[in-house]
């Protein structure tokens, strides 16, 4: 790690900035933190996770019956769960571009997938984001990713739930797919593990909630720190780069 | 296998002194091809097998059971259970079915063992109850345990009858109290068939036994151990409902109008979306009919575990992790609601914090 130059510590506590961000941070005042290929992941997991706790919750509590015409031409549920498959799809290769990103993309693209937790200054940031976030701090700290709670809820509930909710998802197509069928010969084990398939539905049932509460929290938190925090947000998302409110030590 | 032989009559052999004609016991073997999924191609392979094999022995114990397998099984039409009981195994051994009772049937028992060993099919109805030492269940004066570790240690292979058998069932149901196992928690080192379903199809019983007398061998089993030929799919996907679940047309209430009409029943709670057996296909009783056919949702009953799966009325499951009943929707709109309020709350708070800091900026 690069000699810290004075006033730019802050920056730097989640470990995440390079010699190069802060080289950057030098001569202007936003820092270039999500590549193309990230934001748009973001744009288009978000959409598809949309569109997959909606279908989902159908799925398990079906609409109210329609008569819209006779059963072969009517395809209700049929459309429902073909979103749900579609959109799982899009998800799925998204998470495998998204992971082969963090393997090219620049080092704001593997925050994700690790936690520092051998990083004793991380420990700390968290303690004080706790607070931060408890009001007993009155002012945060600047990062130029995510700060060390961001980074701990994207772990556990993208990095970790995600993947969840792609193993049991596929298995459950599988089932569908059929034995001997590729879902099947990737993911079919899954079920033998878990015994029966109305266990593994409710699993990736409860996996669904799971992730509504960490869109009530993750959404919530943006557009706080948005408005609360000395660095930009939401934007940043969009444009890919940080800007700082202050010029401010620390 | 040659002493074997000369000891025991073939199926054809006996089927002939039965007065039956070459015709029809060419007629019966294509049956059966069917009944199995098989091609034509494999009807002079059953006919070779049956004319050629020696009748496999068979030792049928059950251990903790409501003998609603052998009910089921004795019910078989193609083939006719008289057929497979009589003509294609020899069945020598077996509570229900046999004449003799107390020490005669236990004597034909050792003597099945002793002369067959390594040579007999081990049929498990039930299963035993392990708490206590096994005295939940006593057979012949014995925990159950004990007769069917004696037995399946000379089996060639162990076919799992039902679900007790296959995965405990109502008698392993939480919380379990005589801890009641399936037959492959306790016997480990032989080959086992699962055939589950409280109880299993009658053709699906006879169809398990007439492929390994016809092929020597397992039939395909899946990755629970189950044959895939009857167990490979769903009862949803081959369900005659089926159009009126993708036309989003399901019975709302018991009795409406959709259930007259014969909508899908997966809002009452139908297991078949997530059971693996050929109810939907095979059918009961000759083909006459199946839960979902008689207006009434499947309940699971070949699947692991289907008594704890909550009510056999309800889409979604009770989760008793939680302390109350409760299912996934429940539990996670709780969890949902009580992290907006709090968000909620916490959106207040920093709201009036940062008001606040702007008064003391505007008035310092």
């Amino acid at each position: 790690m690069a000699e810290i130059p004075k006033g730019y510590e802050a920056s730097h506590l989640t470990g995440d900035a390079t010699e190069e961000d802060l080289a950057t941070l030098r001569k202007s005042t936003t820092v270039y933190v999500y590549e193309a290929p990230v934001r748009l992941w973001h744009w288009l997991n978000a959409l598809a996770i949309v569109v997959l706790i909606v279908t989902g919750y159908f799925i398990g509590r079906p609409l109210p019956s329609m008569q819209i015409a006779e059963a072969y031409d009517q395809f209700v549920m049929g459309y429902i769960r073909f979103a749900h498959f579609a959109a799982a799809q899009l998800v799925t290769v998204g998470f495998f571009g998204r992971i082969y990103w963090a393997f090219v993309g620049n080092s704001h693209a593997r925050q994700m997938f690790v936690l520092p937790i051998f990083n004793r200054r991380w420990w700390k940031e968290v303690f004080f984001e706790l607070r931060w976030y408890a009001f007993l701090e009155p002012e945060p700290k600047k990062y130029v990713g995510h700060n060390p709670l961001a980074q701990g809820a994207m772990f556990f509930f993208m990095t970790l739930g995600l993947t969840f909710m792609l193993l049991t998802g596929w298995a459950l197509y599988a089932e569908g797919a059929g034995q001997g069928s590729l879902p099947d010969l990737v993911m079919g084990w899954l079920l033998g593990l878990v015994g029966n398939s109305q266990r593994l539905h409710t699993l990736h049932h409860l996996g669904m909630w799971a992730i509504v509460v960490f869109m009530i929290v993750h959404i919530y938190a943006a557009v706080r720190e948005d408005i609360m925090s000395r660095q930009s947000i939401v934007s940043t998302m969009i444009s890919g780069h940080r800007s700082f409110k202050d010029d401010r030590p620390s | 296998m040659s002493l074997v032989e000369s000891q025991i009559e073939t199926f054809y052999e006996v089927m002939r002194k039965q007065g039956i004609t070459r015709r029809s016991f060419m007629k019966y073997c294509s049956l059966t091809a069917s009944a199995l999924g098989l091609g034509p191609s494999f009807v002079p392979q059953i006919a070779h097998a049956m004319e050629t094999k020696p009748r496999t022995p068979v030792i049928w114990v059950n251990g903790l059971e409501c003998t609603c397998c052998s009910e089921s099984f004795i019910r078989g039409a193609h083939p006719l259970a008289k057929d497979v009981v009589l003509s294609m195994i020899s069945l020598d051994y077996s509570h229900t079915l046999m004449a003799s009772a107390g020490h005669h049937a236990e004597a034909a028992l050792e003597e099945t063992i002793e002369k067959y060993k390594g040579n007999y099919i081990l049929a498990v109805e039930g299963n035993p109850p392990l708490n206590e030492d096994g005295m939940f269940c006593i057979v012949g004066g014995k925990p159950f345990v004990e007769q069917l570790k004696r037995v399946a240690k000379d089996a060639k292979a162990v076919i799992a009858w039902g679900a007790c058998a296959s995965y405990g069932c109502v008698q392993a149901a939480a919380p379990n109290p005589t801890q009641a196992t399936p037959v492959h928690k306790v016997i480990t080192d032989k080959p086992i068939i699962k055939v589950p379903g409280c109880p299993p199809i009658a053709e699906v019983m006879t169809g398990v036994i007439t492929y390994m007398l016809t092929f020597d061998r397992l039939p395909e089993l899946d990755r629970q151990g189950r044959p895939a030929m009857f167990y490979g799919q769903r009862i949803h996907d081959k369900c005659y409902r089926r159009p009126h679940f993708d036309a989003g047309q399901f019975v709302e209430h018991w009795d409406d109008e959709n259930a007259r009409k014969g909508y899908c029943l997966y809002k009452m709670g139908c297991k078949g979306p997530t059971t693996y057996n050929a109810c939907s296909t095979v059918r009961w009783n000759e083909g006459t009919s199946f839960p979902i056919q008689s207006g009434h949702g499947c309940i699971g009953c070949s699947e692991d575990g289907f008594w704890d799966q909550g009510s056999f009325y309800d889409r979604l499951t009770n989760i008793k992790q939680f302390g109350i009943e409760a299912n996934a929707d429940q539990v996670g709109m709780a969890a949902a609601g009580v992290v907006g309020g709090a968000v909620a709350v916490h959106a207040a708070v920093s709201a009036l914090k940062r008001a606040q800091k702007k008064n003391e900026k505007v008035e310092g």
